[in-house]
């Protein structure tokens, strides 16, 4: 009886299941059967079977960007979590200007990731940026070279990536500890515990919905990153920062080779299938479960 | 009521001046290119100048990167909203575009005006010529093949101007220890294959890239010769700087136009960018086709006309693609790009040292040099590219895996 008692809303939702299912499902489909055919610069139905899966494998460079994704991902959503709770935690103490310093941590947040990319881009070359400045204050030995570095250039996109996006998981956060009752602060300095001590062990696992909302939405940004490496690096030195969706965009508008680009593009899909399949029938299937019993 | 009527205004107002404009006699015709920058612009202006003095409308269509220009162009075909004419380069660029049957044929015209016998040289046909029609107006020839150099650092550091890579790497270290950069190079990945092409040209020949790369002869990549160019290129990057990747190629060139740096290799566009810093050719800068035997690639742009559901728009169609092969448009165009043009029968007086260097290099048909992207899908360039720019990037990818690499690609089937 249960399941009827919600029809209107079901109704009211409809049209979005419909569209979900027929451009969502339809486009999935649709990049499938033609990842099958050996389409270039327009797709045509010409099957080569799994060819294009094959070639992909063999690609040096889609190797070097699968590894890119999970480095940024590791590295930005870790960064952005760490450094997002110490800002919260320190605009937490009741210190004057806070609204100041919430401004300017949010800041970076309504920026574009292509005007992020440009910034950083400036601030990290070499010849201009820092590294000469600091060379012109005297500090010869200054050196600052990530930009140009193949191995260090990603964590160079994190640093723009993080800057980027901690200051957003503050905001969640300090939403968060606003939220903590002012009791379990008393009992919290009743009892002695030090300061750190009841932020870690006290009030982290009371915001468990807040990080999770964060890692969500910076998750989400992870698998999708592409304008803030294509105006940072452009994928370079060499191809030593792509990505994944870069492969994929890459293949679709330059090189003409778009049996490549629908494989690459279903490749990403199964595997973010794969990482969210089981958080999501957790969360959602087995928590409730649960909850409910 | 007022605010009811200004929307109906908004609607209808543009619909009534479509109507006008399409009852007029005149041709209406959008272009789609790339060239937006100085120089490129001033060469297309040419051909809309030319074409509105035939009392006809241009609407220009000018989008950044050639990428984007194809994509878009690709798209709107696809979307059944053709362009009139759209830029492409010379290459297999828009093959699928032939083969799918959605160009227009410009046969009509070509054989009319007798294209056959007066585009040189006869493999700018071959680019066009489907099944024996015409499908693309070959405009202008770009070439790789050049070294561009700063005059007054090799006098600076008393050596003569080099004239091939072995002699430019042998001044190298001087040119260093007297605090300039001796080889300029924008660490893009096609500027990167672009100087390996022409690294691979000046120490192979023509007939030995051809094996490589019309044929796909892996014994001919096999025989030993191909590591020496790696080699080399290997050589010539110790001597970039550390400011190199992703940097565009004009601010590039503008090293070597202030001095910074002492050479860059880069194709003739280059020029455009020494033109209008005000500096003379084979005075201020020289420009050198390395190697013993000199090569000019062939390079450029073709346009091609979409075919469209209107028939009135073929007509438009023969007429601008007979126009972008007239003479005087040809003189005109190809002074403003800096590029040769695609007939002999130009006037090429204003033509500089350099220009005219090419001028004399293509009338010798051994001396013109076809590129990997005349015989292969850009799949198969791109895939090349890669790895060469990999190996330009990265220390540790050695000649030996390159090699396989590249047999890898040449094997594929692209």
């Amino acid at each position: 009886m249960s399941k009827f008692r919600n029809i209107a809303s079901i109704i009211a939702l409809l049209p979005m299941i419909i569209i979900s299912l027929t451009v969502f499902i339809g486009c999935i489909i649709y990049s499938f059967i033609y990842s099958l055919t050996n389409s270039k610069l327009i797709p045509v139905t010409n099957f080569v079977g799994f060819d294009q899966y094959d070639r992909l494998f063999k690609q040096r460079k889609w190797d070097v960007a699968v590894e890119n994704i999970f480095i940024y991902g590791f590295v930005f959503t870790i960064g952005c979590l760490i450094i997002g709770f110490l800002l919260a935690v320190l605009i937490d103490q009741k210190i004057r200007g806070e609204s100041l310093f919430r401004t300017i941590f949010l800041y970076p947040y309504a920026m574009s990731f292509v005007v992020t990319g440009l910034v950083w881009k400036w601030v990290l070359n070499p010849t201009f940026g820092l590294e000469n400045s600091m060379h012109m204050w005297g500090f010869s030995w200054f050196q600052l070279d990530w930009l140009v570095n193949r191995d260090l250039a990603i964590y160079a996109v994190c640093i723009a990536a993080v800057w980027q996006g901690a200051g957003f998981v503050m905001v969640l956060m300090l939403a968060g500890l606003r939220g903590i009752d002012e009791d379990i602060w008393k009992s919290l300095s009743i009892e002695g515990v030090a300061k750190w001590k009841s932020y870690v062990f006290v009030i982290l696992p009371m915001l468990r919905p807040m990080v999770v909302t964060a890692i969500v939405l910076i998750a989400a940004g992870v698998v999708k990153v592409y304008d803030l490496i294509l105006a940072l690096t452009s994928g370079g030195p060499g191809y030593a920062t792509t990505t994944p969706a870069m492969y994929v965009m890459e293949n679709f508008f330059q090189r003409a080779n778009l049996g490549q680009a629908f494989a690459a593009s279903i490749i990403m899909f199964i595997s973010v299938v794969c990482i969210l399949a089981p958080w999501a029938f957790y969360e959602f299937y087995l928590r409730n479960k649960y909850a409910t019993n | 009521m007022k605010k009811i009527f200004s929307i109906l205004l908004t609607i209808f107002v543009p619909l009534s001046f479509t109507n006008v404009s399409k009852a007029g006699s005149h041709m209406e015709a959008e272009v789609i290119h790339w060239w937006t920058s100085g120089g490129e612009q001033a060469a297309i202006s040419q051909f809309a100048e030319a074409w509105q003095e035939m009392g006809n409308t241009w609407i220009d269509t000018a989008i950044t990167g050639g990428d984007n220009a194809r994509g878009t162009t690709v798209n709107r075909i696809i979307g059944g909203n053709p362009p009139t004419a759209a830029q492409f380069n010379i290459s297999k660029q828009f093959v699928d575009l032939v083969e799918q049957g959605l160009l227009q044929s410009l046969e009509e015209v070509a054989s009319a005006e007798g294209w056959r016998d007066f585009i040189y040289p006869p493999e700018l046909i071959e680019t066009c010529e489907f099944e024996g029609e015409f499908y693309c107006v070959p405009v202008n020839i770009h070439s790789w093949q050049w070294m561009w150099i700063n005059n007054d650092v090799y006098k600076q550091v008393g050596l003569p101007v080099p004239q091939t890579f072995e002699e430019f790497l042998a001044g190298a270290p001087k040119i260093q220890e007297a605090g300039i950069i001796p080889l300029a190079l924008g660490g893009q990945t096609w500027q990167e294959s672009g100087m390996f092409g022409v690294v691979s040209s000046s120490i192979l020949g023509f007939p030995h890239m051809q094996k490589i790369f019309r044929d796909k002869d892996v014994d001919t990549l096999r025989d030993g010769r191909f590591e020496d160019v790696l080699n080399t290129y290997r050589e010539l990057n110790a001597f970039t700087d550390e400011g190199s990747p992703g940097r565009l190629w004009n601010d590039t060139t503008a090293m070597v136009i202030e001095g910074k740096a002492a050479m860059q290799v880069m194709g003739d566009w280059a020029r455009g960018e020494f033109a209008v810093a005000g500096k003379e050719a084979m005075v201020d800068y020289s420009c050198v086709i390395p190697g013993k035997e000199k090569y000019v690639a062939l390079g450029g742009d073709v346009f091609v006309f979409p075919k469209n559901d209107d028939p009135k728009v073929k007509e438009v169609q023969l007429a601008m693609a007979s126009m972008m092969v007239n003479p005087t448009v040809q003189a005109k165009f190809n002074n403003a790009k800096g590029s040769l043009p695609m007939r002999l029968d130009v006037d090429t007086s204003a033509a500089d040292a350099c220009m005219q260097m090419g001028l004399d290099l293509i009338q010798n048909p051994d001396a013109i040099m076809r590129e990997s992207d005349d015989w292969n899908t850009p799949a198969f360039t791109n895939a090349w590219d890669d790895i060469i720019s990999e190996f330009r990037n990265d220390p540790n990818y050695t000649v030996a895996q390159v090699m396989d690499d590249l047999e890898g690609v040449l094997t594929s089937g692209l």
